[in-house]
């Protein structure tokens, strides 16, 4: 990793042509036209997957969804770099990243929907469930990615979090240990340019890649509304960390366009101006773009793009309209690993109580 | 005037920044966007961004730069968004916040409040419906509120703010609507109930509910049913967590011989225990029956479509309240 390039890295400019970098641009040699087409298609597919969650939440299907519109490049990227057994720290907003780590439609609304605390089966495709505390996982992704390394595993750990989150102890601990220890782990913030209402520099005066450098830790801006410069930046953190070098950091420059979660009103406190500018470098149509150029678009591509997108999102509504309330009874289970007298009792208590009252 | 929870908060925080220019507001998106429950709207515009701070996003940082703010003069009112989300300061309240008047010797006041919406009800994901206040009320040297309606969420705001001593301020966010008349100059110029006072908000005969926050409108309701069965029950708003009114609640044992003690927080070790503990030493021989509670499991806070059956509601309570007629 450079230590100092704290320049948004390019490799693909709004208008869909390729920037030369000598550093970048050999990261992604091998990206042929499969590989451009995939991104393209999952960055479809997560804006589908985005698109009708919001749209369950609004029809009530959903107690709240974040979500992730404008930052497809971000994650689709970056997800792209990553290994089958590297293993994922996200925070709520991942659910781009989920889809390329292999998380089914059916097991991404689980949580949002209120009848679990947690979505897929975590280690069956090497990604955390939603974190919901700003910054937790940054810890997390730093303990895990150090005890593989005292294994002696070759694979590397990644930390999604906010620019929002780089104010929290946790990410500032995190930065410090993962230094202190060489761990392989790579930090990559999604600035989407607010924390709610409050705009990234509430919680930085400087760039927050820089931030790293004051750990010893490589620090790198890209722009993360370009998938190919977030795909070579990426892999090249995780190449870092496999090889033993220890931790680095990412911070992907990108925009939310949408409200902060369901529950946000972003009017409050952002302009049109704003999100028109951003509009502008809309990650899809960028790519779009460059397949154009590239003569690697047609018709029968967008049709079978949009196919898969409608597949999955008929299938994200079909298993979200479906899913079972959970019984009164799930509430003891899992409370312990192992059996507890006091939930026990209540347990037998609260379901004599509902025979009782005959529910 | 007919106001909301939410705006009786908000009516008071701007009497206090009124009256006292050492008075500062801070927290998470609480200036432009009003904090997500809105309860800070429109207090930036007025009162300007040195005032109503919309800080990083760090409640250890909140709560610690509040504690500085403090030694240098200022009575700072922080928000902490959500209740699940007050443990990063945890430290900051509880080993630097609640102890330095101790430490000092009397020295040095930390005149903060620390509002924080907490409670379910409101269908949320996790971390976003917790009642930590035992974990405050154990500790020596803070005071932990929760008004349970309007009225008092004014009144106590203001008394809170005004007082020396640090305060924990829980609001319950599923009452933020209930909309009811107050009168605002009436609490200004005869100062109302005081802050460490429980206050009978129904009186009855046969049985005492003690309740607080956002339980107190569900035990008001269950009084109604009892009262439609013949049944009169009393029912207290504790108000004050710590210190606890334990003489309200004593004389009104004294004269029902039964009492039910309804909170949402898991029961094991929660405020039910303390007072149940206390009311049975005070009034061991008026007690016609044993003290019973009505809480939530002692379980994480579940999800959204199962705190129905978590949250204490009006038929648990008047279970409960069989229970101890029967006895
Ligand atoms: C410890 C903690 N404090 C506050 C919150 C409430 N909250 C949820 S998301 C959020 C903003 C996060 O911003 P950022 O880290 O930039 O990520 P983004 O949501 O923009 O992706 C806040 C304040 C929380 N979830 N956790």
């Amino acid at each position: 990793m450079p230590e100092k390039n704290t320049y948004p890295v390019q490799l693909l400019q709004p208008d869909g042509r390729r920037v030369w970098d000598r550093v970048h641009t050999p990261l992604i040699a091998d990206v042929d036209a499969d590989r451009l087409r995939a991104m393209y298609s999952d960055m479809v597919v997560a804006r589908r997957i985005d698109t009708e969650a919001t749209a369950l939440q609004r029809q009530g299907q959903l107690g709240l969804w974040p979500p992730l519109l404008g930052q497809e490049a971000a994650q689709i990227g970056s997800a792209h770099a990553l290994h089958a057994d590297d293993y994922v720290f996200c925070s709520y907003r991942e659910a781009g990243v989920a889809h390329c780590r292999g998380v089914p439609p059916e097991d991404l609304t689980r949580l949002w929907r209120g009848v679990a605390h947690s979505c897929w089966d975590a280690d069956a495709v090497k990604m955390t469930n939603p974190a919901i505390v700003v910054g937790a996982q940054g810890l997390h992704a730093t303990g895990y990615a150090y005890a593989a390394h005292l294994e002696g595993a070759e694979i590397a750990t990644i930390a999604y979090f906010g620019d929002g989150a780089t104010s929290q102890g946790d990410i500032a601990e995190a930065l410090g240990f993962a230094a202190s220890w060489s761990a392989p782990v790579v930090f990559f913030c999604q600035n989407n340019q607010w924390a709610i209402s409050a705009p990234v520099r509430v919680q930085s005066a400087t760039p927050i890649a820089r931030r790293a450098l004051g750990y010893g830790i490589p620090g790198v801006q890209v722009d993360g509304n370009d998938v190919l410069a977030v795909l070579a930046v990426t892999r090249q953190a995780l190449q870092h960390a496999r090889a033993g070098a220890g931790p680095s950091f990412i911070e992907a420059i990108t925009y939310r366009m949408g409200p902060h979660t369901t529950a946000d009103d972003p009017t409050r406190y952002r302009t049109d101006a704003e999100l028109e500018l951003w509009r502008g470098r809309d990650p899809i149509d960028r790519l779009r773009r460059l397949l154009e150029r590239e003569r690697l678009w047609d018709s029968a591509f967008e049709h079978d793009v949009d196919e898969r997108a409608a597949a999955v999102a008929a299938r994200l509504r079909a298993a979200t309209l479906t899913m079972p309330d959970p019984q009164p009874t799930e509430l003891f289970d899992h409370v312990y690993a192992t059996p507890h007298r006091l939930i026990a009792e209540e347990s037998r208590e609260y379901a004599a109580y509902l025979e009782g009252a005959g529910r | 005037m007919k106001t909301t929870f939410a705006g009786a908060i908000n009516h008071g925080l701007r009497r206090a920044l009124e009256d006292d220019p050492k008075v500062v507001l801070m927290g998470e998106d609480i200036g432009r966007l009003g904090g997500v429950f809105r309860v800070t709207d429109t207090l930036q515009k007025d009162f300007g961004n040195h005032r109503v701070i919309d800080t990083p996003l760090a409640e250890s940082g909140i709560v610690g730069t509040a504690f500085g703010m403090a030694l240098r003069g200022l009575r700072p009112v922080c928000e902490i968004q959500f209740d699940g989300f007050v443990y990063p300061a945890f430290d900051q309240i509880v080993s630097q916040v609640a102890k330095i008047h101790f430490r000092t010797r009397g020295k040095v006041i930390a005149p903060i409040t620390i509002r924080i919406p907490f409670g379910g009800g409101i269908g949320s994901v996790e971390h976003h419906s917790e009642s930590p206040e035992a974990y405050f009320a154990h500790t020596a040297g803070l005071r932990v509120v929760s008004p349970s309606n309007p009225g008092d969420a004014y009144l106590m705001i203001r008394q809170d703010i005004a007082l020396d001593d640090p305060v924990i301020f829980f609001e319950p966010k599923r009452r933020y609507w209930d909309k009811s008349e107050v009168d605002f100059e009436r609490l200004d110029r005869d100062g109302g109930l005081a802050l460490d006072q429980a206050r009978v908000c129904a009186s009855g005969a046969d049985a005492t509910i003690v309740a607080y926050g956002g339980t107190v409108a569900t035990a008001l309701t269950a009084a109604d049913i009892a009262a439609s069965e013949g049944h009169s029950l009393e029912v207290i708003d504790l108000r004050s967590l710590s210190p606890i009114d334990f003489d309200t609640i004593e004389a009104s044992v004294r004269k029902t011989g039964r009492l039910v003690i309804v909170h949402e927080a898991p029961v094991f070790a929660g405020l039910g225990a303390e007072i149940a503990a206390r009311i049975t030493e005070r009034c061991f021989y008026q007690l016609e029956s044993p003290v019973l509670r009505v809480g939530g499991f002692d379980i994480p806070y579940p999800p959204a479509k199962l705190e129905r059956h978590h949250l204490p509601d009006p038929d648990r309570i008047l279970a409960a309240v069989d229970r101890t007629l029967a006895a």
